[in-house]
């Protein structure tokens, strides 16, 4: 699949940084299940980092332990290198953690635009009285809230289906819209779980394209899940790969390639 | 016709309105709720008769009226926040089922609660608005109102469009109907889903007392105010579930109804179909126009 620009890795107006996010011996366990056994890994500023591995390897509850829905019964989480306990949702919202889901979660009464605003109005800062009597602090928030959910609809080419109620949209068009109200709140990183679950290939090359518009346009650090190996290799620059809860490789695309624990992982082994 | 049957005509249509207007302010608190959680509050009839029960049992411990108001306010906010804690908190992300099945909990809990706390007995409420016509408007136009209707109908009205504010002007209004939504949606961009439950329940047990103490001025303070609820349901069907101008309209439209309906038809039947009036007019809506008049079109793939 080529549709990455070759300007993608060699000239970055974003160049990658230091660690944005670490995560040190984390362990996750629901009842005797051992979701996640001490895993550790940095995600570096400005990069596109890809989670990979089989099915129930333990991708999103890594995922969800970076978005604070799962706490873990051990291990550390670092935000610019300060310490974090107790994530909650609403907390990674507000440090700029910003997500979508395997399972699209869009509010499907409301329309794209109405979608795409309401990933940014819940940092509005102008009180109820502000929006009644329509001051200027709650004029000029609508005026930039507006601005922005234009520009994102752009970059995503959605104009064409700005006014539309979500459930009548079909299934890629509902992941980019997911996409777009997630990058509404401007966050410094963006998790993707299975950003291309479920997609053609044609569809698949779109958010390929739009992945890396958000990586190069806005600098957004992105971490995401992904199966589809092709798609992984061509748009990240670290790869982490677990298998049943355990780190088997981390690196860059062609390290991870090359690993032998990998490629027993994903084509199976003789015992 | 002659101007007696005329005025006599409106004057069944303004006493429908305002019997209409104490339906919507009943439904108003379902509505609240639905909003929020997708969910019919099978509790809701409890709310009322809770919320009224305590606060004459406040008036009853000798707390005159603006004492005993502000501390019933309180304790439904406490009401609202006790909800979230043990009943919303634990059942996040589950299906909308369990959510109905936990609010009829909620309604036995509420009912023994307030049993418990002040009794079974009948109360009587004076709020001081006399249910009886308004001599001067009758004098002025030979129409005979209630006092307590036109309280009924101001208070309703300014409870509406303060809430239709809140609801499509506010970012309270927005993470309201997000939360309603998509439970994860709304976490993963930052909106508490425990201040928008508190808020919203406190708000409905609030509206609840203010139904509960307009109703047990009229019917007296008593277990069967629980039924009313059973009223807002056509209401709800009619106005379509979602819309808070739309219970007002439907509660008017089932008040004037019911109540023509009953002067002009009723003997057809042998009277008394008032009670089921709004029913047959709500299964009329359910084949017509399923999402009611201002409710949201259910859109479905198959």
């Amino acid at each position: 699949m080529n549709v990455i620009s070759e300007t993608h890795f060699s000239e970055r107006a974003f160049p990658i940084a230091g660690p944005v996010l670490e995560l040190e011996n984390i362990s996750l366990r629901f009842g005797g299940v051992h979701a996640l056994t001490d895993i550790s890994f940095n995600v570096l500023e400005h990069e596109v980092r890809a989670i990979i591995g089989p099915n129930g390897a333990g991708k999103s509850s890594m995922l969800n332990v970076i978005g604070g829905l799962y706490t873990p019964q051990e291990g550390r989480i670092r935000f610019d290198s300060e310490l974090l306990s107790g994530m909650t949702p609403g907390r990674a919202a507000k440090l700029g953690i910003g997500r979508t889901f395997q399972n699209i979660a869009l509010f499907k009464r409301m329309t794209v635009l109405e979608n795409i605003m309401a990933g940014r109005k819940l940092f509005n800062h102008a009180t109820f009285l502000e929006v009644a009597l329509q001051l200027p602090r709650a004029r000029r928030e609508e005026i930039e809230d507006r601005e922005k959910a234009e520009e994102i609809i752009e970059t995503l080419e959605i104009q064409h289906i700005r006014k539309t109620q979500v459930s009548r949209l079909p299934y890629g068009l509902q992941k980019r819209v997911e996409l777009g109200r997630a990058l509404a709140a401007e966050p410094k990183i963006l998790l993707l779980d299975e950003p291309m679950a479920g997609m053609n290939v044609e569809e698949k090359q779109d958010m390929c394209r739009f992945i890396i518009d958000v990586n190069d346009h806005y600098g957004t650090t992105i971490v995401l899940i992904e199966h589809d190996m092709g798609v992984v290799m061509d748009i990240s620059d670290r790869v982490v790969v677990l298998d049943y809860g355990k780190k088997i490789g981390d690196g860059t695309p062609d390290d991870v390639r090359s690993n032998q624990n990998v490629i027993d992982a994903y084509l199976g082994v003789a015992h | 016709m002659d101007l007696y049957e005329v005025l006599f005509f409106l004057e069944v249509l303004v006493g429908g309105l305002l019997a209409g207007v104490m339906y919507s302010l009943v439904a108003l608190g379902f509505v609240l709720i639905y909003k929020a959680s997708s969910v019919f509050n099978f509790a809701q009839g409890a709310m009322v008769f809770f919320a009224v029960l305590s606060f004459v049992g406040f008036m009853e411990l000798g707390l005159n009226f603006w004492v005993a108001l502000p501390v019933t306010v309180a304790l439904m906010i406490l009401v609202g926040m006790a909800t979230e804690r043990f009943v919303l908190r634990p059942l996040v992300n589950q299906s909308d089922d369990t959510l109905l099945m936990a609010t009829i909990g909620l309604a036995f809990v509420l009912e023994g609660l307030a049993q418990m706390a002040w009794g079974v007995e009948v109360r009587r409420l004076d709020l001081g608005i006399p249910d009886v016509p308004l001599t001067w408007l009758a004098d002025l136009t030979g129409i005979f109102v209630s006092a307590l209707d036109i309280t009924a109908g101001v208070v309703a009205g300014v409870l509406v469009v303060g809430l239709a504010i809140l609801f499509s002007k506010t970012k309270a209004g927005l993470g309201l109907r997000a939360v309603a939504d998509s439970h994860a949606a709304a976490q993963s961009i930052g909106i508490p889903l425990k201040h928008i439950w508190m808020m919203v329940w406190a708000t409905a047990g609030i509206v609840a007392l203010v139904a509960g103490m307009l109703w047990g001025a009229r019917s007296g303070v008593q277990f069967a105010l629980i039924g009313i609820a059973l009223k807002a349901l056509p209401v709800m069907i009619i106005g379509g579930f979602t819309s808070v101008p739309g219970v007002i309209v439907a509660g008017l439209i089932v008040g004037a109804s019911e109540k023509l309906a009953e002067v002009y038809i009723g003997p057809y039947f042998g009277g008394g179909i008032e009670g089921w009036a709004p029913y047959m007019l709500a299964v009329v809506f359910l084949m017509f126009r399923p999402e009611g008049l201002f409710g949201e079109r259910h859109i479905r793939r198959v």
